[in-house]
C-alpha cells in the first residue's frame, strides 16, 4: 500500500463489469436459486425489473475488494458496515471506490468511507470499512 | 405506530437457529474468488478467504422442493410477517480471525430484534439476524449482523 493514508485521499478505483457468467457462477457458489438472477422472463415479467438483477451481496463483496486491493500485504478489513440501495443490471459497468476518513498512526486503524456506483452515478450500496495496518516493529 | 406486528410474531425475537459445522476447502475459496471478480493471487489460490466468503459457507443449502416458486429458500428462523416485499437491506460485520482451508467454522443463527418504522409510502418492518461465526477453539471468527426490511 503506498502512499500512506491521509485523510481525504482517494483509494484507486475498481470497475467491474456485471457479465451473466459471472452472476451465475456467484449465485451457484452461495446456492443462490432466486429467479430475479437469471431468469429474465421472471425478473421482468413478473417482478417488473429492466433485466436481471445483480446480486445485493456481489457489491458488497466489491467494496470490500476495493479496499482489500489498495491494502495488500499491510494490513486487513475488520469490519464494514454497508447497505444495498438501489440495484444493478447484468450488463451494467459499476464502479468501486473509497476515501480515507480517519487514520490513526499510533494503533494503525484506518476507516473508509466506500461506495458501488453505476456509470450514472448513482450509489447503489453505501459502505464504511474499518481497516488495522500491520504495524512496524 | 400501526400495530402491525402481533404479540406471536414478536415472540419469535431471541429464537436461534441450530448451529451449523462446515469446513473451509480450497476449492471452494478459489471459486468463490474467481465468481466475485477477485484478482488477488492468495484469494485465487485458495490459501485464505476473502471478507464475505462466509456467506458462501453458510449459505442454506435446502433441496429444490424447499425452494419457493421464485427459487428463494424460506429462512425457517422467520415468522410469518405480515408485509412480505423484501427491500434492501444493510449488513454489519466483523472479521476477528482469518479463514483458512481446512478450519471447521460454526455459525448459529439469532433473530435479535423485529420492529416497525412508519416509510414514507406505507409502514416498513425490519428484523435483524445475527450470525456468529466460531472455530473449533470457540473463538469468534466473524460476526454478522443483517437488517432486512419489508414492505
Amino acid at each position: 500500500m503506498s502512499p500512506a493514508p491521509t485523510v481525504g485521499m482517494a483509494i484507486p478505483q475498481r470497475e467491474h463489469y456485471c457479465d451473466e457468467v459471472q452472476q451465475m457462477l456467484y449465485n451457484a457458489s452461495l446456492w443462490n436459486g432466486h429467479r430475479i438472477h437469471f431468469d429474465m422472463r421472471y425478473a421482468t415479467e413478473v417482478e417488473g425489473y429492466p433485466g436481471l438483477v445483480v446480486a445485493g451481496p456481489l457489491m458488497g463483496d466489491w467494496l470490500h475488494q476495493v479496499v482489500d486491493e489498495w491494502l495488500g500485504e499491510s494490513g486487513m478489513i475488520t469490519g464494514i458496515e454497508y447497505s444495498n440501495r438501489v440495484a444493478a443490471f447484468v450488463g451494467e459497468t459499476v464502479t468501486a471506490g473509497g476515501t480515507v476518513t480517519a487514520y490513526n498512526d499510533t494503533t494503525g486503524e484506518v476507516t473508509l468511507d466506500v461506495f458501488v456506483k453505476n456509470d450514472r452515478d448513482e450509489v447503489l450500496a453505501p459502505g464504511v470499512i474499518t481497516v488495522q495496518l500491520n504495524l512496524e516493529r | 405506530m400501526s400495530g402491525l406486528l402481533s404479540e406471536v410474531v414478536l415472540s419469535h425475537i431471541g429464537k436461534q437457529s441450530e448451529p451449523r459445522r462446515e469446513i473451509v476447502t480450497r476449492r471452494d475459496i478459489r471459486k468463490y474468488a474467481i465468481a466475485t471478480d477477485n484478482r488477488q493471487s492468495k484469494y485465487l489460490d485458495g490459501d485464505v478467504a476473502p471478507p464475505l466468503f462466509h456467506l458462501h459457507l453458510f449459505w442454506d443449502v435446502v433441496p429444490l422442493n424447499e425452494l419457493s416458486p421464485d427459487g428463494v429458500s424460506i429462512d425457517s428462523l422467520l415468522p410469518k410477517f405480515p408485509l412480505e416485499k423484501a427491500m434492501a437491506g444493510g449488513l454489519e460485520i466483523t472479521y476477528h480471525k482469518p479463514i483458512k482451508p481446512g478450519d471447521w467454522l460454526t455459525a448459529t443463527r439469532t433473530l435479535t430484534d423485529i420492529y416497525e418504522k412508519a416509510g414514507r409510502s406505507g409502514p416498513l418492518i425490519f428484523y435483524e439476524v445475527l450470525m456468529e461465526i466460531r472455530d473449533d477453539d470457540h473463538e469468534l471468527v466473524v460476526t454478522d449482523n443483517t437488517t432486512r426490511i419489508l414492505r
